[in-house]
């Protein structure tokens, strides 16, 4: 029967591939070797070996860039896990309006990124006014004002998801735990957490690639302000692209590299928890 | 499931109609797209050109972005050529300009900011030298050249100073707690004079009914053009004009690798003028826009702004509006440098033309076409004078036909006067990344997170790592 | 634990505060759409009044600056058309993939996988090249590109419910004298009907709110929604606080709508599209 499954390749898989060849392998292996050049439009690429490699870690821009969004992914994945665990665990425990809560928990997951960073800039300004200063006047309001922007964002998601793995639990080991006299906190930790790895597992895959990939939120939130310190990753990538004229090879490098980043940072996590769900 | 699937029969048919519109739209240029080789074959050579194509137009002055799209409308109806005019926001002008250039659908014109901008895009520009358009300008030697070639045009003079509003200024020459001599604008004609006053007037704000001095000094990114491109000017067009052996400051500045920013200090005296006698505190610039700015000068809730000619729209369309025309006035920009007293206000362009000489051969002569029709046709010269309020470099424009609104009378007012301008050198500027290092470090020091030896340093590093790519 | 409702106070009030305050700052957009634009930015909790109340100006003016509804217009079609090409095409894709076990297939689906962690940065300018170069750039062109950058996920997502339909079903319709095409749409895309729901939903909130993309690959003459408002910051020479705030309240909107119609089936999707990933 695969054989002849097989002859159908022209119209099973063909059009999925030519469109994915134009659009993401065609434009990946061209970004690996333009990485290596000096260009300003692809035609006259010269090759250039690692020199724009070592540019870009000589821009503090970028290493400022690397920062924060380290600094910004850590604490808004731990942050946005927690909330979301925390929420779930309360809306598994059948009070009134569980569903009405859970529609508005999850519903800022679904305005787009550019509309909620104007929206909080609104209320922040708006806030920080009060004091007398504003978005721009330190970096530390950016930051939190971006890992606020996020939970708001995410932590609906996840916790949908942690619903999900939660209500999982076999009801009868929950029960058994309890004629056993175990604490609620024994009970979290021995029963619950081992059986929703498995939703860990994706929230933090989730939430760890979503926040280290951000750009919409950020342009639209603090656009990198004050002078730049602000601009995480994507946007600094962004910025050398297309705002400076001549560094198009250090963009297409620091964009290699980010990849490189994602690709490290996503599969060691996902090894690790897949190996915690196994183990258990 | 039926209610799923009912809401997503519903977004097909709207998705489809809106197909289905769009496709009428192609329907009806199709056909002319595929005549357009034949017109231009056998074309009887004359009038109008008769041309199909679309004219793309990347309009680097946001605050007229809406006189455009009238101007694109009346051009098609009057010759059925469709002109898209695109604009990018402030401070991202080359950004937008990059990525577009590279679509199928490139602008056919765009602008340069002169010789800078000429170096960075001259694969693209076409040579104009044998244009009509050209041969229009009042004075050629303005145009951006290179060998033989024309390459910019430009099509707007300009100028900014400091904006006042007489009205206030009279109430405080009659106040009776005034603590300085002076008692009229006719002696405010160096920065110390100025000083004097704005505080003096700043300490009686509640008496003349004002918020503050100045308006407030946008700062949040993107606004920020005020003072790192025009202000910026003042001391580094005195710097230039040191620099020996050279036509004039702009092309000293374009030789210049270095600069010392020896007039930094100048440049200090005004802008903490500024942010010290304005409106808002000092560390609310960070959320203040240009809008704000000018708003607060039309409400009446402040004196004086600096600004250019081009802002009158944003003073005129302000709801509830109380500055008259006939008071406002233009001051120059003093910042204490000897012999300033014979300074006038700072009058030049950094709008040129080009023509992407990368789009066919019948785009390029329709967007030439469009652009002589802009200046030389009677339709095309009321909108120039009357709603862009450009003061046009070209002979085609007659003496009564310049623009009547008070700021750019007061820009021609001035260029009458015993005064020097100052020449916008600010085209010599290496980037605008340079330009947008030097706003941000404002926007630090305006917060007190910088010093100003701070602010100094990144204007001259900037510069120079900018200079060297 | 029983099954009937518990009265906990403490954790319903502790709900209700949070659920409002999750909600606050939407409305709070929303009043202030209806405030001059001067009276916005420094003051934006403060209710409108006489002086400040504008009615539906802002609105009129921002739909008139941005042209809203072709903006909306230009999303919608966007959207569902590359949802559409999507699910139809990766749903055949990540079957016979998975049905035809070959090295290359193999090889193939490991690429969609691949794919599925590359950020949009690493391919963005060559990827805006390659689309001007072969004439992408309009709206239908980028539906091409919305299905190839795209196909991973759904690929994948498909690809593992497919694993879960026993064989027995196809070989018995082989039996009957189907072939594969016949087979896949008369059989076989029924039973994936609730991953494709997955799917749709899951790339619907993607590319709806796609603002990079878009922007880069589109000639700009067309624009999306989130174009349009990014457009509203600057592209005319300064921000207008009240027609952005409209702008946004109008953004909000449909995709209100569209959760409160489609709650179940989106949650759903997110659980799935969650679970398999």
């Amino acid at each position: 029967m695969q054989k002849m499954i097989q002859k159908y390749f022209a119209l099973f898989a063909l059009p999925t591939l030519i469109a994915f060849t134009l659009a993401f392998i065609v434009p990946f292996i061209m970004g690996i070797y333009l990485s290596f050049t000096e260009f300003v439009t692809v035609n006259d690429a010269k090759w250039v070996g690692f020199g724009n490699y070592i540019k870009a870690f000589a821009d503090k821009d970028f290493l400022n860039a690397l920062w924060f969004t380290a600094r910004f992914s850590i604490v808004s994945v731990v942050l946005i896990n927690v909330f979301a665990f925390m929420l779930a665990l309360a809306l598994t425990k059948k009070i009134k309006g569980t569903n009405i809560f859970r529609t508005t928990f999850f519903m800022p997951n679904l305005i787009g990124g550019i509309v909620l960073g104007y929206i909080w800039q609104l209320i922040f300004n708006g806030i920080l006014y009060k004091y007398e200063v504003t978005l721009m006047n330190d970096a530390a309001y950016g930051f939190w004002g971006l890992v606020i922007l996020m939970n708001w964002q995410l932590i609906g998601y996840m916790m949908i998801i942690y619903i999900a793995g939660i209500q999982n639990v076999p009801k009868e080991q929950l029960e058994a735990a309890k004629i056993d006299g175990a604490t609620n906190g024994v009970i979290l930790r021995k029963i619950i957490l081992p059986l929703v790895m498995p939703s860990i597992t994706i929230c933090l895959f989730l939430t760890i690639s979503n926040s280290f990939k951000l750009f919409d939120q950020n342009l639209s939130l603090t656009a990198g302000g004050p002078s730049k310190q602000t601009a995480m990753l994507a946007l600094d990538i962004y910025n050398t692209f297309y705002g400076k004229s001549g560094f198009e090879g250090v963009g297409q490098a620091k964009a290699v590299m980010f990849f490189l980043m994602v690709a490290i940072i996503v599969i060691v996590q996902l090894a690790i928890t897949r190996r915690k769900e196994i183990e258990n | 499931m039926k209610k799923f699937n009912r809401v997503l029969s519903m977004l097909l048919v709207m998705s489809l109609v809106f197909i289905a519109a769009c496709s009428n739209n192609g329907g009806t240029n199709a056909p002319k797209g595929t005549d357009a080789p034949k017109t231009t074959n056998d074309a009887t050579g004359g009038d109008v050109v008769k041309s199909d194509e679309t004219i793309y137009y990347l309009n680097f002055k946001p605050e007229i972005a809406e006189v455009y799209k009238k101007i694109a409308d009346d051009y098609e109806k009057e010759t059925g050529v469709k002109v898209k005019v695109e604009t990018a926001a402030a401070g991202t002008y080359e950004t937008m300009l990059k990525s577009e250039i590279a679509k199928s659908e490139a602008p056919t014109i765009f602008q340069i900011n002169g010789p800078v901008g000429y170096e960075a895009w001259k694969d693209y520009t076409l040579d104009l030298k044998d244009t009509k358009l050209y041969s229009y300008l009042s004075d050629q030697s303005l145009a951006v050249t290179e060998g033989e070639g024309v390459y910019g045009i430009p099509y707007v003079v300009e100028g900014y100073g400091i904006i006042y509003n007489n009205a206030i200024m009279e109430k405080y020459f009659a106040l009776g707690t005034k603590a300085t001599a002076i008692s009229s604008m006719e002696e405010v004609n160096n920065f110390d004079t100025l000083k004097s006053v704005v505080e003096d007037m700043q300490a009686n704000a509640d008496a003349l009914g004002i918020k503050g001095v100045f308006s407030s000094t946008s700062l949040s990114p993107g606004e920020q053009w005020r003072w790192q491109t025009h202000l910026a000017n003042i001391p580094l067009f005195y710097e230039f004009k040191d620099i020996q052996g050279f036509d004039n400051a702009t092309s000293a500045g374009l030789s210049a690798a270095e600069i010392q920013f020896s007039y930094g200090n100048n440049f200090k005296n005004i802008f903490d003028l500024y942010i010290n006698n304005s409106t808002v505190k000092p560390t609310l610039l960070g959320s203040k826009s240009v809008n704000d700015s000018m708003a607060e000068f039309a409400l009446g809730q402040s004196a004086m702004v600096q600004n250019g000619n081009w802002a009158w729209n944003q003073i005129n369309e302000v709801s509830g509006n109380t500055v008259k025309a006939e008071d406002i006035k233009y001051l120059p920009i003093y910042t204490g440098i000897a012999g300033e007293e014979k300074q006038g206000l700072a009058v030049g362009t950094e709008n040129y033309f080009a023509i992407n000489s990368k789009v066919s051969e019948s785009k390029q002569q329709a967007s030439i076409a469009f652009l002589e029709w802009l200046f030389t046709s009677e339709t095309g010269k009321a909108y120039v004078t009357n709603d862009l309020g450009f003061i046009a470099p070209f002979n085609t424009f007659a003496d009564n036909e310049k623009p009547a609104d008070p700021l750019a009378k007061e820009i021609l007012a001035w260029m009458e006067k015993d005064t020097t301008s100052v020449a916008w050198t600010f085209a010599a500027f290496p980037s605008e990344d340079f330009k947008n290092s030097f706003g941000d470090a404002l926007l630090q020091y305006a917060q007190g997170n910088e010093t100003w030896d701070k602010v100094s340093s990144v204007v001259v590093d900037s510069w120079k790592s900018e200079k060297t790519k | 634990m029983d099954d009937t409702q518990k009265k906990r106070p403490f954790l319903f009030l502790f709900l209700l505060v949070l659920a409002i305050a999750f909600i606050t700052p939407i409305l709070i957009v929303l009043m202030n759409s209806f405030k001059g634009k001067f009276f916005i930015s420094d003051a934006p909790f403060v209710f409108p009044n006489s002086d400040t109340f504008v009615g539906l100006e802002n609105y009129t003016s921002g739909i008139q600056k941005i042209d809203f509804f072709s903006a909306f217009g230009m999303s919608l079609f966007i959207t569902i058309g590359s949802v559409t090409l999507i699910v139809f095409f990766t749903s055949m894709t990540g079957w016979y993939l998975t049905r035809v076990k070959t090295k290359w297939a193999s090889a193939l689906f490991f690429m969609f996988v691949f794919s599925m962690i590359v950020p949009f940065q690493m391919v963005m300018f060559t990827m805006s090249k390659t689309a001007n170069v072969l004439g992408l750039g309009d709206p239908v062109g980028i539906l091409v590109i919305y299905l190839g950058f795209g196909a991973g996920l759904s690929v994948f997502l498909f690809s593992g419910f497919v694993k879960s339909i026993p064989l027995e079903i196809e070989e018995a319709v082989m039996i009957d004298g189907g072939g594969p095409p016949q087979m896949f749409f008369k059989v076989i895309f029924p039973i994936l009907k609730p991953i494709a729901i997955t799917v749709a939903i899951l790339n619907v909130m993607w590319i709806w709110n796609d603002y990079l993309l878009p922007v880069l690959i589109i000639d700009s003459k067309y624009r999306t929604i989130p174009i349009a408002i990014q457009y509203l910051k600057g592209g005319f020479g300064s921000i207008d606080m009240g027609a952005m705030m409209a702008m946004l309240v109008l953004a909000i909107i449909p995709i209100v709508i569209f959760y409160l119609f489609c709650q179940k089936y989106i949650i759903e999707g997110v659980v799935a599209g969650a679970v398999k990933g």
